[in-house]
Order: structure tokens, then C-alpha cells, then sequence
């Protein structure tokens, strides 16, 4: 896979570290030359200097055989533009934005970036959490009002000590993997749950509302 | 007519003076105080301070009930944004974006914004100021 990420600031240096561990192919692109000399000494090849929003860049990256982009500078017009010019003019078929402001989210989608990634509304719901122990923390809103999200499971959650086949849970709702300590655990029917567990989860909007009611 | 301008550049402050002069009603955003000195202190045009990208920023400005929006910041991106957030958010019948990138005017051409190319325009221009006969002196 074939992987482009825009903007070199935190954000984009950690993925871009992260996906190079899983043995993706990525291209980081940063537009300050100061910044760039910085990360071509960790990162070598796999950064260029450019303006993720000009065609050159782009052309550079070989943008037209990429599989994904991720625009994860800190200016969410700058992300919104790279991922819509990715997708008209490249054909790039899934973009990626980071939104700061959590009011973009929807309207990106609207405009045809794939999915988005708020840490402002992540860190919101972080800190909702302290209050609301069991809360469920939206990681990334997908197309078609489907969310992946993650929860904790505490002491008296109903999830405990049962297989997962037995537990009835919402039709919209799909768990895809439970994170215990250090591992991750890709759940099947007789798997059970244990307190800690954080359990990954992809819904609809009305199956999350469901899921929250019936186990939370 | 009601028109909401983006960006208190040298394009923005002219095209904002003109329309004043010409009796329309004329807001003015941009995130720059110093900007609204291209102003003319004679004429009643409305400043507001902020984002363009901002939808509450837009909505101060009297978008709801505008006739137009022209976004002409000297930023292609948040002049894309925003016609996009003003196109699909408020019901305007006249949207305008500057964009100074040939490819990025194209691409977004295509999908159905209204754009202003100002490189190619004078582009253009030059053409045909180049190739016009010289008059004799």
C-alpha cells in the first residue's frame, strides 16, 4: 500500500513513523524548507520539500498511484483542498483530513473527503470521559454516518465473563478488536472480554445511541 | 444588492468601494485589523474581523441574507473553502473564489465553483497587449 501523508508538523511525523513500522510504503511531503531539512536527516527518501496543494507536488509524490492521502497539516483549508484536488484530479481513491475545527467534519465529508480525524473532538470527549467513566470515545467519522469508537470496560460492564457470540448486541454494531495491556485481540464468537479491555467498535449513528443504552 | 467580500486585500478594498459607491450594501471580513485601511474612511462598508472559514465568522457578516459572496484573500485554499462552506451551507445565489493556481482553478471549475483566475487573466491580457500593433509616434 502506498501511502502519501501532507504536512510534517506532530501529527504527520508520528503516522508517517507509525505506517513505515507496519512496512507501508509512505511519502511525507512538507512545504517549510527548514522543517524539511530537519526531517530528511530521520527520514530520508521517504520526505520531500513541496506544497501538497500544487500540481508539482503532487506529480513529484507520483500521486496518481497512491492508495491513500492523508492531509494532516494544521490548517483545515489547506487539508480540505489537498484531499479534494487529490481526488478530482488524481483519482486517489480514499483522502483523509485532519480537522481542527470539529464543525468541518460533516462538511468535509459532504464534499468528498473519505473520513476525518478530529483530535479536538477526541480530546473533548477525553476529558467528558473523566466525568462519564464508560463514555464512548469517537476515534473517526467515516462516510455515511458510521463511526469507529472505542470504550473502556470497567468493573460492571455487562461485557464481562461472556463470549462475545452471547452478548446481544445492536445490528449496527460490529467490535473488531479489543486492546488488552499491550496486545490487541481481534475477537471471534468465543472470545470473552475481561475488565480493562478497551474494545474497539465500528457503528452507525443509531446503533452507537443503542449500544450505549443497552451495555454502558 | 447585499454582497458579503472576503479578504480586505487591494482587490477586495476596490471591488468593496466600488459597490458601496454604487449604493450596494457591502461587508467586509478579514483576520487582519490593519487591512481595513485599504478602506476609504467616506463610505459605509461593514468590517468584521475573522476567519472566512468560519461559518459563525460568515454568519456575523450577514451571509444568511446575502445576495453574493466573493472570497479574494491572498490564500487559493481558504478562498476554496469558503466558497465551498458559503455554497453549501447558506443560500447564496452568487458565489465567487480567487484563485491564483491555473490547475487548482481548473479542478474546481469542474466541480461547479464559480472561479476567478487572475494568472491566467493576465496571462491573456499580456497576449494581447504584446501582439497589438505598435501606434506610431
Amino acid at each position: 500500500m502506498y501511502v502519501v501523508v501532507v504536512g510534517g508538523g506532530q501529527v504527520g511525523v508520528n503516522l508517517t513513523k507509525l505506517l513505515l513500522a507496519e512496512g507501508k510504503e509512505v511519502l511525507l511531503v512538507e512545504k517549510d524548507a527548514k522543517r524539511y531539512a530537519q526531517l530528511s536527516d530521520e527520514f530520508g527518501e521517504n520526505v520531500i520539500l513541496g506544497d501538497g496543494t500544487e500540481l508539482g507536488t503532487l506529480m513529484d509524490t507520483g500521486a496518481n498511484r497512491a492508495d491513500v492521502l492523508i492531509a494532516a497539516t494544521g490548517a483545515d483549508q489547506d487539508n480540505l483542498i489537498i484531499c479534494q484536488t487529490a481526488k478530482i484530479l488524481y483519482l486517489i481513491p480514499k483522502t483523509i483530513a485532519r480537522v481542527n475545527d470539529p464543525k468541518n467534519e460533516e462538511l468535509f465529508q459532504t464534499l468528498g473527503v473519505d473520513a476525518t480525524v478530529s483530535s479536538t473532538r477526541i480530546i473533548g470527549s477525553l476529558i467528558e470521559e473523566k466525568i462519564d467513566p464508560g463514555m464512548v470515545i469517537p476515534l473517526m467519522a467515516l462516510k455515511g454516518e458510521v463511526e469507529i469508537f472505542q470504550t473502556e470496560l470497567g468493573p460492571d460492564s455487562p461485557f464481562l465473563n461472556k463470549k462475545l457470540s452471547k452478548l446481544k448486541l445492536p445490528e449496527d454494531v460490529i467490535i473488531f478488536a479489543a486492546i488488552r495491556g499491550n496486545e490487541v485481540v481481534i475477537p471471534r464468537g468465543d472470545t470473552v472480554f475481561e475488565e480493562g479491555d478497551k474494545i474497539l467498535a465500528l457503528t452507525k449513528k443509531e446503533g452507537k445511541e443503542e449500544f450505549r443504552k443497552l451495555f454502558l | 444588492m447585499k454582497v458579503v467580500v472576503l479578504g480586505c486585500s487591494r482587490v477586495g478594498a476596490v471591488l468593496a468601494a466600488w459597490l458601496a459607491q454604487n449604493k450596494h450594501e457591502v461587508t467586509v471580513i478579514d483576520w487582519e485589523y490593519n487591512s481595513f485601511r485599504r478602506l476609504p474612511q467616506d463610505l459605509e462598508i461593514k468590517q468584521i474581523m475573522g476567519s472566512g472559514v468560519d461559518r459563525e465568522v460568515l454568519q456575523r457578516a450577514g451571509i444568511e441574507k446575502s445576495d453574493a459572496f466573493v472570497a479574494v484573500t491572498n490564500s487559493d485554499n481558504t478562498n476554496l473553502m469558503s466558497a465551498q462552506v458559503v455554497k453549501n451551507k447558506f443560500n447564496v445565489s452568487k458565489v465567487i473564489a480567487r484563485v491564483y493556481d491555473p490547475n487548482r482553478a481548473k479542478a474546481f471549475e469542474e466541480i461547479g465553483l464559480n472561479i476567478l483566475c487572475p494568472t491566467i487573466s493576465s496571462a491573456e491580457l499580456l497576449k494581447e497587449l504584446l501582439l497589438k500593433p505598435e501606434e506610431e509616434e
